[in-house]
């Protein structure tokens, strides 16, 4: 008696420590993210904080241009700097160099940094940030004094395998001619910003005043910004205010403290996008466990109806039996928060390997719990954990007395046609949203159905034991004529507590639910992608950045020079405010040959501008007003405003801009011109071979050039895929977790069923169930419960997946079922059904029969 | 095969004055035991749940087990029946020995060999009547003889409840399924462990009927252990065990000869030093 009193204990230890995984999981998954995030932002905050100095003299105006990035051509004088250090208030004036458009190779002529953390290129300058230490910190090697001399970030270096005295190959912005297009500089120094908080995947190029003016300044003695150091006891804005007495025409001066704000906003979007992101993820994770948790103490309190009931007839009352569960729930939550917590710091480290390997790299170091995390751990794995074992515990306090004393102690399931009719209504109510946004009722069309699709999703969890049931009749079905009775009775056990198969299978729904939607949304994408390039890639072959960066135009020269290649057009992407807009917008300018390969559909007017003209697309005319003959305003960063004529309206396409201009409004503006896109076609009636000849000879001239690819249609579509591909996987790995989750809920439910049914299967064994065969048996339940949650939510996922891609038709014009990942998922499923079930099995086959039979 | 061995005939055997026969009989017994020991637990923790049991059941008979709680009645039915294996001695079923064999084994010898009757939960809830007496069969892949299958569910009288699962079916029924459950495979011998132990007396009747009519009319060997004086009254021959041995023995037995000689066994069975 003794010994099974011991075993159940150690048996239901076993139980709660499967429930307490769920939450470790779901926490630290949670933890994990908001660990990850907070790192990240004390990376950025510290970068910015520490590289800025107590005021900036810049091109007026810029602030916007800044934030995205793109730079001014304005300059100023060592004259004029000398005149700010002069001030009083000023302790030291340096001039900055500030180079865009540098690439930096690697010795294998890979590009270093392509993650999108950008390369910044600038001259050296000892001046202190706000706090009044050096903004640069060498690591080893000394700062850069000739031309041909450059310090790299220590981790951009070891990253490309660069050492000290090593030949750096860089490409220079904007090279003119066809001179050789890489430059080769000595690697000086290895340096970084003050603190050792890395630089968030940055790559830092820094040159010598003298070699920075010499790479983007084309040699003048002239900078692009002056940073300033208030003098003892002047503050920033009285610094500011001072400096006004010596700016350069053009120029403003701005605190440091407002820069960093700047920075802080322009980098928050960014950050909060990421937050968003992972912590959708984590709230499914959180979701899922708490199913597990729920469904786990649902049949604790089942099984113990005897103990409970024994505990009131003793004299017990019914908010003390609640509260002993409730006890026992928290108790676990508190275990699995905390080891969650441990978990979520690894996890952290594995996001931060993750974003590394995508270029956002951060520095170990500040992947600390910090107190707010610690915080939101505890409280939403209490929250959680309690809320789930709430109706559970309610149940357990309603056991009768009498219970103790009958035989029959199984509680009988409520019936679930009340549960049935209310869902169904809520059914209805989600497809009334879901509804509302294909018809494209007011508001956001994917919200509508988003809002639709979470209605669907939690309702068909509430009702899976109903929903579910044709799935397990088919397994059954099946199972029982491939099986014989071993399927048989595989398919009458999961069919035997609809709830607890339902909600078992329910938390892998969620996921599978998401990943077809996911699934159903890229391969629309995907599909969408081949029309546009079917229908619009109208040249042989297309030149452009990987990462979609500027090339020199040096490359379009050799390019033209081909034999056999009859029309190169170039493109250039450049932002530039448009009318009166703040932020700027990416035009395009392009030079007339664009018009010989692409066929514009012209709503009016010209489909070329001429000199001192603008085309535009219809969205844009209509947006601001324009007709043909209109006046347009286009401010570029550190210039005047150059106006444009619109000489034509033309059909909105992915080739053109919203605005597109000749190059000779760039060079009025004096933007420096490169290219983005050249767009070639080999002479009409050109053989497959003489085409591919061409594409052989232009392959050759960026052989060495990483930043530059040529592609033709099918590689231009391919390269499309791949990326929405990348992001696919990203996200399937995010929905992994919660799919493990959902696993170990099937492992939990499948061991209480099996103690629970430790008599039935001696019996089974008695008569002469072998071993295997009552593995099997275990097993097909397994996978009968994996397959209903694989079934429902894989097809609740293509139902959302098709109206979002309906709501959304303007952008995804093509629907795409992804057919064969379903059947993967379907067949994943399966083998995590099987997985599931190795332990249960391995433990139900093990029991003794007779011990078995003896049980009660 | 199927000549029902009249009720007379085994009454007519002679009754054997030792209490262990061990004289080898005519016919090969359905199952038998020598020297069977089982122990439980260790040093001084230890039981001796057995201690030397000689047996042998001779087929077509019904014998019943008798003994006080902690006797080993229960031990030495699960160790012939292949439920539990013994600490020492040797077990043949059918002409085969159980030492030595591996769990594969022994699980078709229980499928094929033996039937089971236990006091309770005798039936998978999830099946029909019909599935739960075909489960052995099923399990083995077998085809069921219609004739026979027929044959015992007239004799339980079930025939009207085939399609009904447990939860529909009384006590008395169940335990008669599960009787012809036990029959169905035409197994060398059935076993049967408090078959009444959990029913009223009228379903007792019903089921101590039929296993009777199993014997007499079926050609079967049925082994049950049992606490009531009634139910071991419907047996051909009752085995007294006591402190794990084998102590007395009864042929033919009635309600009052099986009280007389339980009373008689009580008082040796119970001395001062005795665990």
């Amino acid at each position: 008696m003794f010994r099974l009193t011991w075993r159940s204990l150690l048996a239901r230890k076993a139980r709660l420590a499967m429930s307490t995984l769920a939450i470790v999981l779901g926490i630290g998954f949670l933890g994990g993210v908001l660990t990850f995030s907070s790192g990240l932002s004390t990376t950025f905050t510290g970068i910015i904080e520490g590289s800025t100095s107590d005021a900036l003299v810049r091109p007026a105006g810029t602030a916007s241009f800044e934030a995205v990035g793109a730079g001014s051509t304005a300059t100023v004088s060592p004259d004029e700097v000398a005149a700010l250090e002069a001030l009083p208030e000023v302790a030291r004036a340096d001039g900055s160099v500030d180079g865009l458009g540098l690439y930096v190779l690697d010795p294998d002529d890979k590009l270093v940094g392509t993650g999108g953390a950008p390369t910044l290129a600038f001259n050296y300058a000892a001046s202190p940030n706000m706090a009044g230490e050096p903004i640069l910190e060498l690591d080893g090697g000394r700062w850069p004094e000739a031309d041909d001399e450059v310090a790299l970030d220590t981790a951009a270096a070891d990253n490309a395998g660069y050492e000290l005295g090593d030949r750096v190959t860089v490409i220079p912005p904007g090279i003119d001619g066809s001179g050789p297009i890489t430059r080769e500089l000595e690697l000086v120094g290895l340096a970084g910003f003050n603190g050792g908080a890395g630089t968030a995947g940055s790559t830092l190029v820094i040159f010598s005043t003298d070699g920075a003016q010499a790479m983007f300044l084309g040699g003048a003695d002239v900078f692009t910004s002056v940073t300033l150091t208030a003098a003892d006891g002047v503050t920033q804005a009285e610094l500011v205010e001072a400096a006004g007495a010596a700016l350069p025409a053009g120029y403003e001066a701005v605190t440091g403290d407002e820069v960093a704000e700047e920075s802080q906003s322009a980098v928050g979007e960014f950050l909060g996008f990421i937050d968003i992101f992972l912590g959708t993820f984590a709230v499914i994770a959180v979701i899922v466990g708490g199913f597990i948790i729920a469904n786990t103490f649902s049949i604790l309190v089942a099984q113990r109806v005897r103990e409970l009931a024994l505990l009131r007839a003793l004299g017990a009352s019914r908010v003390q039996v609640r509260r002993s569960v409730l006890l026992e729930a928290g108790l676990t939550a508190l275990v699995g928060s905390t080891l969650g917590l441990v978990l979520g710091l690894g996890l952290a480290r594995g996001l931060a390997v993750l974003f590394g390997s995508f270029g956002l790299e951060i520095n170990g170091a500040v992947l600390t719990l910090t107190p707010a995390t610690v915080a939101a751990a505890y409280v939403v794995g209490l929250g959680v954990t309690l809320l789930s074992a709430y109706l559970p515990a309610r149940r357990a306090s309603r056991v009768a007395p009498v219970a103790a004393m009958r035989e029959d102690t199984a509680t009988p399931e409520q019936g679930l046609g009340r549960r049935t009719a209310v869902g169904v209504v809520l059914l209805v109510l989600g497809a009334g949203a879901a509804g509302a946004g294909v018809v494209g009722a007011p508001g956001n069309d994917a919200l509508w159905i988003g809002a639709g699709a979470v209605v669907w999703v939690l309702t068909a969890a509430a009702i899976s034991p109903v929903l579910g049931r044709p799935v397990l009749l088919g397994a059954r079905r099946v199972f029982s004529a491939v099986f014989g009775t071993t399927g048989r009775l595989a398919g009458d056990n999961a069919l035997r507590n609809p709830r607890r198969t339902g909600a078992t299978a329910s938390a892998l729904m969620i996921g599978l639910t998401l990943v077809s939607a996911v699934g159903v949304l890229a391969a629309s994408m995907a599909a969408s992608t081949d029309k546009l390039v079917d229908d619009q890639f109208e040249a042989d072959f297309l030149v452009q950045s990987p990462v979609f960066g500027s090339f020199p135009v040096a490359i379009g020269d050799q390019m033209a020079q081909v034999d056999g290649v009859a029309v190169l057009a170039r493109q250039q992407g450049v932002l530039a405010t448009v009318g009166d807009d703040e932020e700027p917008t990416y035009i395009v300018a392009s030079d007339d040959a664009f018009g010989d390969v692409y066929d514009l559909t012209v709503t009016e007017g010209a489909a070329q501008p001429g000199a001192g003209q603008a085309v535009v697309s219809a969205d844009t005319a209509t947006e601001r007003d324009l007709e043909v003959g209109s006046t347009l305003e286009l401010g570029f960063p550190g210039a005047d405003p150059v106006e444009v004529e619109v000489a034509g309206i033309i059909d909105d396409t992915p080739v053109a801009g919203p605005v597109n201009v000749g190059f000779d409004v760039l060079e009025e503006a004096g933007v420096r011109r490169v290219d983005t896109t050249l767009s070639v076609n080999t002479e009409p009636g050109s053989s497959s071979e003489r085409v591919q000849a061409v594409q052989d000879e232009l392959d050759e001239i960026v052989a060495d050039l990483p930043i530059v690819a040529v592609q033709d249609k099918e590689e231009f579509a391919d390269s499309i895929t791949a990326q929405i591909n990348q992001l696919l996987y990203i996200v399937y790995g995010l929905l992994a977790l919660s799919v493990v989750i959902a696993v170990i809920g099937i492992v939990n439910t499948l061991s209480l069923s099996v103690l629970e049914r430790t008599r039935e299967i001696g019996l089974l064994r008695a008569v002469g169930l072998s071993r295997p065969r009552l593995r099997r048996m275990v097993t097909l339940e397994s996978v009968t419960i994996s397959l209903m949650g694989a079934v429902l939510g894989l097809a609740l996922g293509l139902v959302i997946g098709v109206l979002l891609q309906r709501s959304l038709r303007e952008d995804l014009s093509e629907l795409a079922l992804p057919w064969t990942s379903l059947v993967v998922f379907l067949a994943v499923s399966v083998l995590f059904g099987v997985v599931a079930s190795i332990l249960p099995a391995i433990r139900a086959s093990r029991m003794n029969v007779l011990e078995a039979i003896a049980t009660e | 095969m199927r000549t029902p061995a009249p009720r007379c005939q085994t009454r007519s055997m002679p009754e054997t004055s030792t209490p262990e026969p061990r004289t080898a009989p005519r016919t090969e017994p359905a199952a038998s035991a020598r020297a069977l020991t089982k122990v439980y637990g260790a040093d001084q923790a230890q039981v001796r749940a057995l201690d030397g049991v000689d047996v042998d059941l001779q087929r077509g008979e019904f014998t019943a087990i008798m003994g006080p709680s902690g006797s080993g009645k229960s031990t030495l039915m699960h160790c012939l029946a292949a439920l539990d294996t013994p600490t020492s001695g040797e077990v043949v079923v059918d002409g085969t020995a159980l030492g030595g064999l591996k769990d594969k084994d022994l699980t078709t010898l229980r499928r094929e060999k033996v039937g089971f009757v236990f006091q309770a939960f005798n039936l998978i809830p999830t099946l029909t009547a019909r599935e739960n007496i075909l489960l052995p069969l099923d399990l083995a892949g077998r085809k069921p003889d219609q004739e026979w299958f027929d044959e015992v569910v007239d004799a339980v009288g079930l025939r009207p409840r085939l399609g009904h699962r447990p939860s529909e079916m009384s006590g008395g029924q169940q335990q008669r399924v599960a009787c012809a459950r036990a029959l169905v495979s035409r197994p060398a011998i059935v076993f049967a462990d408090e078959p009444t132990g959990n029913l009223d007396s009228t379903s007792s009747a019903e089921v101590l009927g039929f296993l009777r009519r199993s014997v007499d009319e079926l050609a079967q060997t049925v082994v049950m252990v049992t606490h009531d004086p009634v139910a071991a009254s419907y047996t051909d021959r009752i085995l007294f065990l006591a402190d794990g041995r084998i102590v007395d023995e009864l042929r033919e037995p009635d309600r009052e000869s099986v009280l007389e000689r339980m009373g008689r066994l009580q008082t040796p069975a119970v001395p001062p030093q005795a665990g």
